[in-house]
């Protein structure tokens, strides 16, 4: 078409008039019409089919991980016990029953030849070909548990019961193998078979036999990293976040470091593990395998997830709130801490999940500053040797004894849960603190 | 409007306008970055008028507006050039406290924008931080005061700890001229505050001006050219960064000295 502008005015308005006359009305019910409506409702239908499909596919794959894993952890759990009958007055006990009465009682009982006395019963009561192999190695304990529960006991035959060796475990289970089957045919026979809640799994901590092996140290190990993880990376990362977007001049450098920082986002994680090994245990000193230098290397990791989800929220305040704060008189640090933080809380907290469940879940870096070590007992602090869950995870999935399947997929139970209630509180505080508008 | 009426409030006006100097600019320059968005402006705002600034879009009146309590401070790239006062005293020198300039000179915006807090926190945020209360109940009587000031306090008194983003556009303006007035400043700045109200509720907020006219200076940035009539004593005409003409208001629509002025006002454009 012609360029209007230079013609007079009038030209172009009565060119416009003689153009409109030329145009045929559109029929709006032309077959042709019909058929692009036609085709826009069945575009809609299929990205609709298509979405619903992949959310599908998404809620199964969770499912299947759900169920996979209940189902083979949860009889983790669980544990068979043996009902030991015991004649106290004929065993070889080296005890004298007053002192059960007394505060020494443990430590006598430790010292008083109990594992004879256990396996010599199970051997009576079970036959002589390896009728103690069928328990636990620390049957005995149980034993001492009952009698300090009871000093009584010494005086009669009593029917205690104690863990079964990890083979008749997992044969009361239906897992084991066939000639275990056998033995645990024989004992239900005599109905000498029990099953109990294993709370032992949830206080005890890594071992060699998995009757006996539980969570709680690499659990207090996971809560005690992570706990240097977010003191470290939630103030410094909400810190930067609020310093670049609200103080930092718009220059060169801010645009390096914007760009650094997302980088360092996607840095894979065993990196960090090696930074933190010649940073934190070859300069600095720091022991080996702690939480402490665990959480230092996580935090590492998390910073930089915090400090973008951070600037996001802060960025997403609307500037009329920091216009009406200045207009009032504030300072430009009470327009942060009055109004901006408080707004971009909901959104730095799910920054910080984000950031947190990964640190939670990750093996990767801890495995290069030495968290992979066999500890048997719960970390006392920061810097005790520790464990973390998803590391007692890998360490068990690579157990010969066959115990310790069962125990893995339990483990990954509590890593779940673990994880499920962490993001559970941090939801709770995102509602707590999002302002409706 | 007879002639005879029209003389009286001229007379009246120029009466009014021979009111004490609160604020002077002289020669202002305003860049943003390389641009120029004001150029050389000089204006004396007093303390009995409301002075209104009008002209078309993108002429300038918001932005010399915002370097009269250096709002301008906050956009990146803006520079200031010429010299303010408010009572004698310059408000670009080093000496200068911007916060304590932005409680003397406050501000009402033309969106209303509430904190996403209680009414009353609304109002005694600007108290709170300015120390201006020593105890609750002298929390309470600020509080109670500014909202009464505002012409709100009927609307609101039942429900002080209701969001303050609850209230509907008009009340919200209201509230925020309310937070405005809270902390007592001398001068108070309004940025085209009823461009986002219906008929009804910019009619309110006129009759509001008209009532704290005298206590605190006003000035007033608006579109509409019957509001400035309305409601200012002086008026100043932007056009393109310049200040093209500044008078008592009834001169300006009635007798203007320049053709632009003329022309904007009679809606040749805008």
């Amino acid at each position: 078409m012609m360029s209007g502008t230079d013609l007079p005015p009038s030209a172009r308005t009565s060119m416009t008039q003689a153009n409109s006359p030329d145009r045929t009305p559109t029929d709006w019910t032309s077959p042709v019409m019909r058929k692009r409506i036609a085709r826009r409702y069945a575009q809609e239908r299929r990205f609709r089919l298509m979405g619903l499909g992949a959310v599908a596919l998404s809620a199964g794959f969770l499912l299947f991980l759900l169920v996979s894993m209940v189902s083979g952890g949860l009889s983790g759990f669980i544990r068979t016990e043996i009902k030991l009958p015991i004649d106290f007055p004929h065993s070889p006990l080296l005890i004298d029953p007053a002192i059960l009465k007394s505060a020494n009682a443990e430590r006598a009982l430790a010292n008083a030849n109990l594992p004879a006395v256990t396996s010599a019963a199970a051997k009576a009561a079970f036959g002589a070909q390896g009728g103690d192999a069928i328990l636990s190695d620390s049957a005995w304990v149980a034993v001492k548990d009952a009698l300090i529960e009871d000093p009584g006991l010494l005086q009669r035959q009593a029917v205690i019961a104690v863990p079964a060796a990890s083979d008749i475990d997992l044969a009361a289970k239906r897992e084991g193998s066939a000639a275990a089957e056998q033995i645990v045919a024989q004992l239900k026979g005599k109905r000498a078979l029990a099953t109990r809640l294993n709370f032992g799994f949830l206080t005890a901590s890594d071992g060699t036999d998995p009757t006996q092996v539980g969570i709680w140290g690499a659990l207090k190990g996971s809560l005690l990293t992570m706990a240097v993880t977010l003191l470290l990376s939630f103030p410094v990362g909400v810190l930067s976040a609020i310093y670049l977007e609200e103080y930092a001049p718009r220059n060169r450098w801010t645009d390096l470091i914007e760009v650094s920082i997302n980088n360092l986002a996607a840095v894979p994680s065993i990196i960090f593990g090696l930074l933190g090994l010649a940073v934190f245990l070859n300069m600095w000193d720091l022991p080996r395998s702690a939480a402490l230098v665990g959480g230092l290397t996580l935090a590492l990791m998390t910073m930089p997830v915090i400090v973008i989800a951070g600037r996001n929220a802060v960025k997403a305040v609307p500037p009329s709130i920091r216009d009406a704060a200045l207009g009032v008189g504030a300072s430009p640090v009470q327009v942060v801490f009055h109004h901006v933080l408080p707004l971009a809380m909901p959104g730095i907290l799910t920054g910080t999940i984000i950031g947190m469940a990964r640190a939670l879940g990750e093996t990767a870096p801890l495995l290069m500053i030495g968290m992979r070590a066999f500890i048997s007992a719960a970390p006392s602090g920061f810097t005790a040797p520790a464990t973390v869950l998803p590391v007692q995870v890998f360490l068990w999935s690579d157990e010969v004894s066959k115990g310790f399947v069962e125990k893995t997929s339990a483990a990954i139970i509590v890593l779940l849960v673990f994880l499920l209630a962490m993001n559970g509180l941090a939801i709770y505080l995102r509602n707590k603190f999002e302002i409706r508008w | 409007m007879s002639t005879e009426t029209l003389e009286h409030v001229a007379a009246e006006q120029k009466a009014a306008s021979q009111g004490t100097l609160k604020m002077s600019a002289r020669d202002i320059n305003v860049f943003y970055g390389q641009k120029q968005a004001i150029n050389k402006v000089s204006i004396d705002v007093t303390q009995e008028n409301v002075t209104a600034f009008i002209g078309p879009s993108g002429c300038g009146k918001s932005t010399f507006l915002r370097t009269l309590n250096r709002m301008n401070d906050t956009v990146a790239g803006a520079r200031v050039e010429g010299s303010i006062t408010l009572d004698g005293e310059d408000i670009y020198a080093s000496s200068m406290d911007v916060v304590q300039l932005r409680a003397r000179v406050g501000m009402v915006f033309q969106k209303p924008n509430p904190f996403p807090k209680s009414i009353y926190e609304n109002v005694a945020y600007g108290p709170r931080i300015h120390g201006l209360a020593s105890s609750r109940v002298e929390m309470d009587q600020i509080v109670e005061k500014s909202l009464k000031r505002a012409g709100l306090w009927d609307e609101v008194k039942d429900r002080l700890s209701d969001s303050g983003t609850a209230l509907s556009g008009g009340q919200q303006q209201r509230l925020c001229i309310a937070r405005a007035i809270a902390v007592d400043p001398e001068v108070i700045l309004m940025d085209e505050p009823c461009s986002a109200l219906d008929p009804i509720a910019t009619a309110k907020i006129e009759e509001l001006i008209h009532e704290l006219r005298g206590r605190f200076a006003i000035v007033i940035v608006t579109h509409n050219m019957q509001q400035a009539a309305r409601v200012s004593q002086r008026t100043a005409f932007f056009h393109l960064g310049n200040l093209v003409e500044y008078g008592d208001t009834s001169e300006i629509f009635t007798n203007p000295r320049e053709v632009r002025t003329k022309d904007y006002i009679t809606g040749r454009y805008g």
